[in-house]
């Protein structure tokens, strides 16, 4: 006769997480009868309150979804509304705003590599307590992302929440010299995040892959950030970004307030770092492919837990690209062209550093938005998540409750997930029965 | 070196009563006293306290205090309450910059840190009465403090 035992590991507040939430865990018997990572946070109804807007107002309005990832919303809002109106914004006033969404890139992975995920592996509560062992870490993590909000605040006005970016361009192009002030923090970002790759390369992975379906935007010879003409998978998808609604679709799961993406006739896929690596590698800058290979990364990395070595590449092409950017850059004759709304519907993707990004705008011929449909990649991802806890703890079950909870956090933590952009913080329960 | 950092958000009403400490006392402060306006992320605090012998913070808070309230902790001696200074789930806020610079060693011997509690926090500039009203008695209170050290 069998014993049916029910256990339950319960963890009220998992940290390091942008948002709240919580997850849920059962075991029945030793097997892993319910997954669910539940996003209670309160639906904050952004896609409602853009109905009526003025077309130029998406961006501003939707900047404020994400106090860690504004720019990628500014993004994929003004590229959904150019390409509505038939403008295309390239030259100089492109490469000054992937500029601006690398700084967003350099601040985000660099607080999440070394703030929020580091403490996983090195075994500590907080980036708190891991400063006391490892000054020197944290202090190059401060470092890396005052780089990042140098960028953001000469380009976007300030580092949190910028300003600067509008439909068909810029407010304000800065000039050479302003750019140019930018360099030295950035040369010295670089070096750190190469020895980053190298540091996090030697932490302890636990020995797990997924085989899940990984997409990203992609472009012609560059690596995916602003902006990329296609949608690209692992699996064979290749499409336009308006193609998007007819290959994913959301659902409303009875246990979070973010909807769940899935591929449209079912399964999960995944967004982000991995995703981007496995697709584009070839378009990183040849310094992050030499850091990649130096620390034995090759595309597709399949293990999430890894996902912490992909970040540190992308945050090395991203200051390396920065640097070139700069370098590159010529004073535009005019900061933004004119853009004249009319009637229709524009799609608009960029790589936010957790994932792609979709915005879909309905508008009329005034400019007044109709519709708004917002996708962030922790949205995309949720399936995904679960699926990989499900794994994580079924091969995990011969540890501690204390330690499986950890476990499966840190799982968590591998995508990085923005629980305010998806609906904000996470809670652990783990049901053993 | 003596620091003094009013910290806000000046379009956020009371958010803004750290900053107006810090511009009273620009216009007064004794010989020696760096006064510093931030108005940038927490964390980045750190960078104030490099090289100062002591520093004082002055931040808006929301406890459910009085409007106007002063609460004035020793920094220290003293772990700050998170919840007085949170911010964000984001980002550290003032109390987890404090902590992680004393877990770095980059905390001055001396941090005083003193919170105006607030009583709206909507867009705009203006403070409200009682916060005004208690910016000026902080400032006061403050300048002679700074010049007795």
């Amino acid at each position: 006769m069998s014993e049916s035992r029910t256990k339950t590991i319960r963890t009220d507040t998992l940290a390091r997480v942008e948002g709240e939430g919580a997850m849920h865990v059962r075991i029945e018997s030793g097997r892993v009868t319910e997954v669910e990572l539940r996003i209670y946070e309160p639906p904050r109804f952004f896609e409602a309150f853009l109905r009526g807007r003025d077309f130029g107002e998406a961006v501003d309005i939707t900047s404020r979804i994400c106090g860690i990832c504004p720019v990628a919303y500014q993004m994929s809002a003004v590229t959904a509304m150019e390409s509505l109106c038939g403008v295309t914004v390239d030259g100089p006033v492109r490469e000054l705003r992937r500029l601006l969404y690398c700084g967003e890139w350099i601040e985000s992975h660099a607080l999440h590599i070394f703030m929020l995920h580091a403490p996983d592996f090195l075994g500590f509560d907080s980036a708190v307590a891991m400063a006391r062992e490892h000054p020197a870490l944290v202090t190059d993590a401060l470092a890396l992302k005052k780089a990042g909000n140098e960028v953001m605040r000469v380009i976007g006005g300030r580092e949190i929440h910028p300003v600067n970016l509008r439909v068909g361009g810029v407010h304000r192009a800065p000039s050479k010299r302003e750019l140019a002030t930018l360099t030295n923090g950035l040369e010295r970002a670089r070096e750190i995040a190469v020895g980053a790759v190298a540091l996090v390369a030697n932490l302890e992975f636990p020995d797990y892959e997924q085989d899940v379906e990984l997409v990203a935007l992609a472009e012609p010879g560059r690596y995916p950030i602003d902006a990329g003409p296609r949608i690209v998978s692992t699996a064979g998808l290749d499409i336009t970004p308006p193609e998007y609604p007819d290959h994913f679709v959301e659902s409303h799961v009875p246990w979070s307030h973010a909807l769940h993406s899935q591929r449209v006739g079912g399964g999960s896929y995944l967004v982000g770092p991995l995703a981007r690596f496995a697709t584009s590698f070839e378009h990183l800058t040849p310094l992050a492919r030499e850091a990649a290979a130096g620390a034995g990364l090759r595309p597709p990395e399949r293990n999430p837990f890894r996902s912490i070595v992909v970040r540190a590449v992308e945050l090395v092409h991203a200051v390396d690209e920065a640097i070139t950017l700069i370098a590159e850059y010529e004073e535009p004759d005019a900061p933004s062209v004119a853009v004249e709304p009319r009637a229709g519907v524009g799609h608009g993707v960029s790589e936010a550093p957790r994932g792609l990004l979709y915005h879909r705008y309905e508008i009329d011929a005034k400019g007044t938005i109709l519709d708004a449909t917002i996708i962030p990649p922790t949205s995309q991802n949720q399936t995904a998540i679960e699926a990989d806890l499900r794994a994580v703890v079924e091969r995990s079950l011969e540890l501690p409750d204390a330690e499986l909870s950890r476990r499966c956090e840190q799982t968590i933590r591998n995508y990085d997930p923005c629980i305010s952009c998806a609906t904000h913080f996470l809670t652990l329960e783990v049901d053993r029965c | 070196m003596l620091r003094l950092v009013g910290i806000g958000n000046r379009w956020r009403g009371d958010d803004g009563a750290g900053l107006a400490v810090a511009a009273l006392l620009s216009e007064r402060a004794p010989a020696g006293v760096d006064i510093v306006v931030h108005e940038r992320e927490p964390v980045e605090l750190i960078e104030t306290f490099d090289g100062a012998a002591a520093v004082w913070l002055v931040d808006a808070v929301r406890s459910g205090a009085p409007p106007g309230t002063v609460h004035r902790i020793d920094a220290s001696e003293h772990f700050l309450p998170a919840e007085l200074f949170s911010v964000s789930t984001h980002r550290l806020g003032l109390a987890g910059a404090i902590e992680l610079a004393r877990a770095l060693g980059r905390l001055p011997p001396r941090v005083i840190v003193h919170g105006i509690e607030g009583e709206r926090f909507e867009a705009g500039e203006e403070l409200s009465p009682a916060v005004e009203a208690a910016t000026r008695q902080l400032a006061a209170t403050l300048e002679a403090e700074v010049a007795a050290c």
